[in-house]
């Protein structure tokens, strides 16, 4: 069992959960994620590792509530324990395996929309460790969707925020953003990592492609065992059939065919909703006549 | 009823037309009257050359002469000596081609049920809370071993039993490897079957450590250095699934058979008290002909699906065991032999909506011994179908060998291990389908036992 130490409600749906798991924290490295299930009939969920104590054996994870599962999920409290934390699972980050010295050669920009602010924190959390410094873009619809401001703030070299409403920081989406930094205020960066919502890293990546900036993302998509066993997690990778769980979740952006990814994303779209639903108002969304029978 | 010494006592099983729409049980295996009588018929051979068939050597003619008597506690200990899992294996050994395949009685007539009475003295046991013979004392040495599949569970238990302290890591988060994700509930009962059989080997004084991936959570080098284990078995199997390569493969509705029954059997998708969801389908066909590509087929149908196997050869080619394509058949799966996909057929939502095929003949014998199957111009066909499972075969996972130091692998990833299990780094041994590639349980647990003898005459004399 998994004890839940600390739980925090961060904004939009996100909650943050410290988890003793002493076996992940003594390994996992920014990028890897872990997969979590909650009980005996919970789903595997996988889950962004957004920070780590090794020595206090600790992870700390980041989730939103999207469907049944987050949502029942979010209703564990401290002193409760998920039945089942695996991982790290997943590749770390190539930043952090490429020596020092050639990173400092790099000027690196970080793109994070929503949820995926939380991968973006250790990896931007390491390079400082390692005296390095990055750029960090947070985006979002509006301010108070943004989350992990503060934590971002004490490790990005520079952290700009892009609001769709314009009620903080820039207005605008990330993108324009990224086009503003670069085209406007000159900032030659030679390396993006690009980590949100699949539609967001499509656009950062059509727009560093013009740009000619190499671009990493990190994808998250269906998953069951997340160690290479079931494929459910496959994606075309320029010409090549990738696993997320164990030949990514980092991939280069500029290879993804996002289109695809997104419909695959769909796959259990109403099966979900349905669950959903009876998650929330019992089982009279299930079965009979909407053909919902699992 | 007198016995006829040339047939075997029948077995009941569930009605195809019932069990077509159930996750029960097919085979409802002997009750203690009917095991009796088909023990009468073994001929307890003084060479008894089933033992020979069977790759764990069973004393088969031991515990059927205890059956025979009706002392079904003492014919369970005489199993237990050579196997730590026996009801899985009266279930799902392919005897047929083994200890059956042997007996003197199958010259004339019908080879006894070996496998049956295996099941039913394991069976027996279980209900009647009759456990294998204990540990002797403990020895301090400590074994670690990776994987909770046949292989990890026999050679966990073989050591355990020698006094090792033994640990096995898993990383899904319930024991039992195939066992549990992969072999469907009707041929393989989870609740009772799969987990008192583990429940056995902890008896043994085998600790389980599930949710560990090693490569990932810590390393073979990592255990052995600084969590002092003396020695290592890897039995973690063969699990990379094998798509085709042809297009449309990425649609939604396509799944690799490791998919299907993960979701169906480890994550009980099945049952609406589990929240992991599966799409049943309606139309499903199944691309392979092995025993993992009828559990699949099985599988949809039940979840109420029309359901073919598509499959390039023939029928005397199919790898499953003629029981598995006898019961599919029975179910009312429709078998679409010399049948070859060429494109599976996808909408504007990225949904299948079809599968193009060709037709395929029998041509001059390749490689592996079988005829090899040729195209035949023009007569390609289409499928409408919603769903489609790759059930191609699969591959080891190269988490091990690229996370441990000197550990070598051939060029189909497999682990190089010598007949005795002995891999190129001193003190881990492996087994199983990380060592073959995918093949038997059976195999698996001959490979683990195998290893197991060798672990501890290495141990003894270090």
């Amino acid at each position: 069992m998994y004890k839940i130490l600390k739980k925090e409600y961060l904004a939009n749906r996100i909650w943050l959960m410290d988890i003793e798991a002493p076996r992940v924290a003594k390994h996992c490295m920014p990028g890897q994620f872990v997969i979590v299930k909650m009980d005996e009939v919970g789903e595997r969920i996988p889950l962004t590792i957004c920070d780590y104590d090794r020595e206090a054996g600790i992870v700390t994870i980041v989730f939103q509530t999207v469907g049944a599962s987050t949502e029942r999920m979010a209703t564990y409290e401290v002193g409760e324990s998920f039945r089942d934390f695996v991982g790290p699972l997943g590749r770390p980050s190539d930043l952090t395996e490429e020596p020092v010295e050639e990173l400092a050669k790099k000027k690196i920009l970080f793109i994070c929309g929503g949820v995926g602010t939380a991968p973006v924190y250790p990896q931007v959390k390491w390079l400082k460790e390692q005296g390095i410094e990055a750029d960090v873009v947070i985006g979002a619809r509006s301010q108070d969707l943004l989350i992990l401001e503060k934590e971002m703030g004490e490790v990005a070299a520079h952290l700009y925020i892009a609001t769709d409403d314009g009620s903080k920081g820039f207005k605008g989406n990330t993108t324009d953003m990224l086009n503003e930094l670069v085209l406007n205020r000159g900032i030659a960066y030679d390396h993006v990592v690009a980590i949100g919502p699949m539609i967001m890293m499509k656009f950062v990546c059509l727009a560093t492609k013009k740009l000619g900036i190499h671009t990493i993302v990190s994808m998250n998509p269906i998953m069951v065992d997340g160690t290479g066993m079931c494929g459910a997690c496959r994606l075309q990778v320029g010409d090549e059939i990738k696993f997320a769980c164990v030949d990514g979740p980092e991939f280069d952006g500029h290879l993804i065919d996002f289109d695809a990814a997104m419909k695959r994303q769909q796959m259990y779209k109403t099966l979900e909703g349905q669950a959903l639903l009876a998650y929330r108002e019992g089982l009279t969304h299930k079965g009979g006549a909407c053909g919902g029978d699992k | 009823m007198a016995v006829d010494m040339f047939k075997r006592v029948p077995v009941r099983e569930q009605e195809a037309q019932v069990r077509a729409h159930n996750f029960e049980e097919v085979c409802l295996g002997y009750n203690k009257v009917e095991a009796m009588d088909e023990a009468t018929r073994c001929l307890n051979c003084r060479n008894a050359r089933c033992i020979t068939g069977c790759p764990v050597n069973i004393d088969i003619p031991g515990f059927i002469s205890q059956v025979k008597e009706g002392k079904i506690a003492d014919a369970y200990q005489v199993i237990s000596k050579f196997s730590s899992l026996p009801a899985v294996c009266g279930r799902v050994c392919p005897q047929e081609s083994q200890c059956e395949a042997k007996c003197i009685r199958g010259i004339k007539g019908e080879p006894v049920s070996i496998g049956k009475l295996e099941r039913f003295v394991a069976d027996w046991a279980r209900e009647n809370g009759v456990k294998p013979a204990g540990a002797e004392s403990k020895n301090g040495k400590k074994v670690a071993v990776i994987g909770s599949g046949p292989a990890g569970l026999t050679c966990a238990g073989d050591l355990a039993k020698k006094g090792y302290e033994v640990t096995i890591f898993e990383a899904l988060h319930d024991a039992g490897g195939v066992l549990s994700y992969g072999i469907p509930e009707f041929r393989l009962p989870k609740n009772t079957v799969v987990a008192s059989e583990v429940e056995n080997v902890k008896n043994l004084g085998v600790k389980i450590e599930t949710n560990v991936v090693i490569g990932k959570a810590t390393t073979i080098d990592e255990l052995m250095e600084e969590e002092g284990f003396d020695a290592v078995f890897i039995g973690s199997g063969a699990g990379l699934p094998r798509f085709m390569g042809i297009p449309g493969e990425n649609a939604n509705g396509v799944f690799s058979a490791n998919e299907y029954l993960t979701r169906n059997n480890l994550m009980k998708a099945f049952r609406d008290d589990y929240d992991t969801p599966i799409i049943g389908g309606k139309k499903v066909a199944v691309v392979g002909g092995g025993n993992v590509a009828m559990d699949a087929a099985r599988t949809a149908l039940r979840l109420g699906a029309d359901v073919h196997i598509v499959y390039r050869r023939s029928e005397a080619e199919l790898p499953a065991r003629v029981e598995e394509v006898h019961h599919a058949k029975e179910e009312g799966i429709i078998f679409d032999l010399l049948t070859n996909p060429t494109e599976i057929l996808v909408d504007d939502k990225g949904n299948v909506t079809g599968m193009t095929c060709i037709r395929m003949e029998l041509g001059e014998p390749d490689a592996s011994g079988r005829r090899r199957p040729v195209e035949i111009p023009g007569s390609e066909f289409t499928l409408e179908l919603d769903t489609v499972i790759m059930a191609l075969g699969t591959s080891p996972n190269p988490l091990i060998s690229s996370t441990t130091k000197g550990l070598e692998v051939n060029r189909r990833q497999c682990l190089v291990a010598d007949e005795n299990g002995a891999t190129t780094k001193e003190g881990v041994y492996a087994g199983g389908d990380a060592v073959t590639g995918a093949a038997t349980v059976i195999l698996a647990m001959g490979a683990g036992k195998t290893a197991a003898a060798a672990i501890d005459e290495y141990l003894s004399n270090r």
